[in-house]
C-alpha cells in the first residue's frame, strides 16, 4: 500500500497518467475520424454525412443536458442544496404541458396527437404553463421544506428524495404508466436542408439547441449584469456575508429555486416533446443532472455547459461509433468519461472546494 | 429626527453570553457607546470576533443578554436587518466576494432607491482613488491595502451610522495602515461612530481614546489611549506587545 503511495505520487506516475490521458482522449478522436471497422456508418472521412448527423445529435442533446442541469447547479451553488427532487420537477414540468396541450387541442388518436394537429402557440402556451407550474412548486417546497433546515446538507437532500418519493407515485397515479409525449407543433416538425454533405436534419432538434443557448445566454446576462446575478454570485462565495451587507439573501434564495425549477419543467416539456414521459424518466434526468453537475464541477454555469456538452456527444458517439456488435455497450462510456473527469479533476472541471 | 433612544447610547450591549457548543466564548460581556470612536483590544482568542459577530448577528450561536443598536433589540433579528439598522461590517479576513469584481461589490451594495445618500460608488472611488483605478479587477485579487478599501467601501454604501471592523490594519505595510487610519479620523468627524477591534496598538490607540480591554471572553478593563500608551506593563499584559 505504502509503496503503490510513493509510486503514485511520483514523476513517472503523473508521466504515466498524463500519457494515459492523452491515449484516452486521442484514441476515441482517431477512431472516429479515421478507423471505425465493423461500425454501421464507418470512420468519418468515408461517410461525412453521418459523422455530421451524429455531431449535431451529440450537440443538440447537450443543449437539453444543459437546460436540466443548469437549474440544477444554480440551486446548488447558492444554497447548497441537492435538489434530488429535480428529476421529478422534470417529468411533472412535463405532464403539465401534456395537460394543457391535451386541454387546448384535444386527446388525439391512439398514439395522441400528430404535430399536424398542433400550431405553434399549441406549444409554447404548455410550455409556459409547465416550466411555471414546476417554479411555483419549487418555490413551495423550498420555503415549506428547506428554508428551516438551512446549513442542514444531508436532511435537505433526503427532504427533496422524500419529495421526489412522493411526486413519482402520484404521477403514476394521476397520468398513467404508459409513455405519453408532448406534440411538437407542425411549425418544427420538419428536415431542413442544411446544404453540407446533403444532410437533412430536423428542425426540431435545432429548436432544443437554439433554446439551450437562450437559455445559457439569458442566464449568463442574468448572473453578469444584473443587480441579483451578482448578489448570487456573491452569495456563492459567502452567503452570511452578504447578509451582513444588508442584503436580505433568503429572498435571492428564493429567485434562485424559482428559476432553477422553472429550468426543469423548460426541460420536461421540451424532454416530453422530443422524447416521451412515463415513469421512470425523473431518475433518468436526474442522473443526466448530476454527471452533467460532476463532470462540470458542482454550482458553476459553464462547468454544466462544458459537462452537457461531454455528456452529449459521449453518449451520441459511443452509440454510434461502437463496433455493431457492441453498440449495446456504449452506455458504458458516461462512466468512463466521468471516471476520467474525475480522475483528473475531483471536483469537476470547473468545480471550487466549498 | 427623535427616533427612540436617541439619547440614550448609540450601542448597548448587556449581559451577553455566547456559546460555540460547550465553550462559553463570552461571558457576561456589557458595555455601551455613543458616536465617540471606541477601540476593543485583546490578544488572539479572546472572543473579539465573536463580539462583532454577535452585534451582527451572523450565524448567531446560542447568544443570550440584550444588544440594542439606538433601542431596537438586535439579537434574533437576522442580521440584513441588523446591517439595514444602519451598521455597516468590515470583517476580519476582509471577506471579500472571489466572483465579484471591484466595481461590482460597489455595484451590488449600493444603495437602492433615487434618494441621494453621502455614500454611493462615486463617493467611495472619490474617498479611494486607487480602487477608481482597479475597477474591474476581481475582488480578491486586490493588494491587502487595496483589499481593506474595498470592505470598508462596501460597508460604507449601506449609509451606516455606526461601523465595526475587525482587525482592519491586520497584514498591512506601515504606510497603508497609515493612510487608513487618516480616512478612519476623517469618517469619525464627520459623525460616523467607530468600533474597532484592534491588535496594533498604535492603531488602536490613535482612532479611539476609549480603550476597552477584552480578557477570556470578558470586557476586563477600560482605559484610556493617554493611559494605555504610557503603561508598558499594561500592553504587555494585555496585548502581548512590546512597543519599540
Amino acid at each position: 500500500m505504502t509503496d503503490f503511495a510513493t509510486f503514485a505520487s511520483s514523476r513517472t506516475a503523473r508521466l504515466v497518467g498524463r500519457g494515459l490521458l492523452v491515449v484516452l482522449i486521442a484514441f476515441p478522436v482517431i477512431w472516429v475520424l479515421f478507423i471505425a471497422n465493423g461500425t454501421s456508418f464507418g470512420s468519418a472521412v468515408s461517410d461525412p454525412k453521418d459523422f455530421l448527423i451524429t455531431l449535431l445529435n451529440g450537440l443538440t442533446a447537450a443543449a437539453l443536458y444543459f437546460v436540466v442541469a443548469s437549474g440544477f447547479t444554480l440551486i446548488f451553488g447558492l444554497m447548497r442544496v441537492v435538489n434530488m427532487a429535480h428529476g421529478a420537477f422534470f417529468l411533472f414540468g412535463g405532464y403539465i404541458a401534456l395537460k394543457v396541450q391535451r386541454g387546448q387541442v384535444g386527446e388525439g388518436g391512439s398514439f395522441g396527437l400528430s404535430s399536424s394537429q398542433v400550431g405553434l402557440f399549441q406549444w409554447v402556451l404548455p410550455l409556459i404553463a409547465g416550466a411555471a407550474a414546476v417554479a411555483g412548486l419549487g418555490l413551495l417546497m423550498q420555503q415549506l421544506f428547506i428554508r428551516w433546515n438551512q446549513g442542514q446538507e444531508l436532511r435537505q437532500a433526503l427532504i427533496t428524495i422524500a419529495v421526489s418519493i412522493i411526486m413519482a407515485d402520484q404521477m403514476l397515479a394521476h397520468f398513467g404508466g404508459v409513455a405519453q409525449d408532448i406534440a411538437w407543433p407542425g411549425t418544427f416538425d420538419k428536415f431542413v436542408n442544411l446544404h453540407v454533405a446533403g444532410v437533412q436534419y430536423t428542425l426540431t432538434r435545432l429548436v432544443i439547441a437554439g433554446i439551450g443557448l437562450a437559455i445559457g445566454l439569458g442566464l449568463w446576462l442574468w448572473l453578469k449584469k444584473t443587480r441579483t446575478g451578482m448578489v448570487i454570485r456573491a452569495g456563492v462565495d459567502d452567503r452570511a456575508m452578504v447578509s451582513a451587507m444588508g442584503i436580505n439573501i433568503q429572498l435571492t434564495f428564493a429567485i434562485a429555486f424559482l428559476v432553477g425549477s422553472a429550468l426543469a419543467g423548460v426541460g420536461g416539456v421540451i424532454g416530453g416533446s422530443f422524447a416521451s414521459l412515463a415513469p421512470g424518466v425523473d431518475a433518468n434526468w436526474l442522473l443526466n443532472s448530476l454527471v452533467v453537475v460532476i463532470i462540470g464541477g458542482m454550482g458553476s454555469l459553464g462547468g454544466a455547459a462544458i459537462g452537457a456538452l461531454l455528456l452529449g456527444l459521449t453518449t451520441n458517439f459511443a452509440a454510434a461509433y461502437l463496433p455493431a456488435d457492441y453498440t449495446f455497450y456504449s452506455i458504458i462510456f458516461t462512466f468512463v468519461l466521468l471516471a476520467i473527469v474525475l480522475a483528473v479533476r475531483p471536483l469537476g472541471l470547473y468545480g471550487r472546494p466549498a | 429626527m427623535s427616533a427612540p433612544g436617541t439619547d440614550g447610547p448609540l450601542l448597548a450591549v448587556r449581559d451577553l453570553d455566547v456559546h460555540y457548543g460547550r465553550a462559553h466564548v463570552l461571558q457576561s460581556v456589557s458595555f455601551e457607546m455613543g458616536r465617540e470612536p471606541v477601540s476593543l483590544i485583546g490578544r488572539n482568542g479572546m472572543g473579539k470576533s465573536t463580539l462583532c459577530n454577535a452585534i451582527m448577528q451572523i450565524r448567531p450561536p446560542t447568544a443570550k443578554g440584550s444588544i440594542t443598536f439606538e433601542g431596537q433589540e438586535l439579537v434574533g433579528k437576522p442580521s440584513y436587518k441588523v446591517a439595514a439598522l444602519g451598521i455597516g461590517y468590515v470583517p476580519q479576513g476582509r471577506r471579500l466576494f472571489e466572483s465579484l469584481t471591484v466595481d461590482e461589490h460597489l455595484r451590488m451594495a449600493s444603495p437602492r432607491g433615487r434618494e441621494k445618500r453621502r455614500w454611493d460608488p462615486a463617493a467611495v472611488y472619490e474617498l479611494f482613488p486607487r480602487l477608481a483605478q482597479r475597477k474591474d479587477t476581481g475582488g480578491t485579487q486586490l493588494s491587502g491595502g487595496e483589499q481593506q478599501m474595498l470592505a470598508i467601501g462596501r460597508a460604507l454604501l449601506g449609509n451606516p451610522k455606526l461601523l465595526i471592523m475587525d482587525e482592519p490594519s491586520e497584514g498591512l505595510a506601515p504606510a497603508i495602515i497609515e493612510m487608513l487610519i487618516d480616512t478612519f479620523r476623517r469618517l469619525a468627524d464627520e459623525g460616523l461612530a467607530i468600533l474597532v477591534v484592534e491588535q496594533n496598538l498604535s492603531v488602536a490607540t490613535s482612532l479611539a481614546e476609549r480603550q476597552l480591554v477584552m480578557v477570556a471572553g470578558r470586557i476586563s478593563t477600560e482605559t484610556t489611549a493617554e493611559a494605555l500608551t504610557g503603561d508598558p506593563e499594561a500592553q504587555r499584559r494585555w496585548l502581548g506587545v512590546e512597543r519599540a
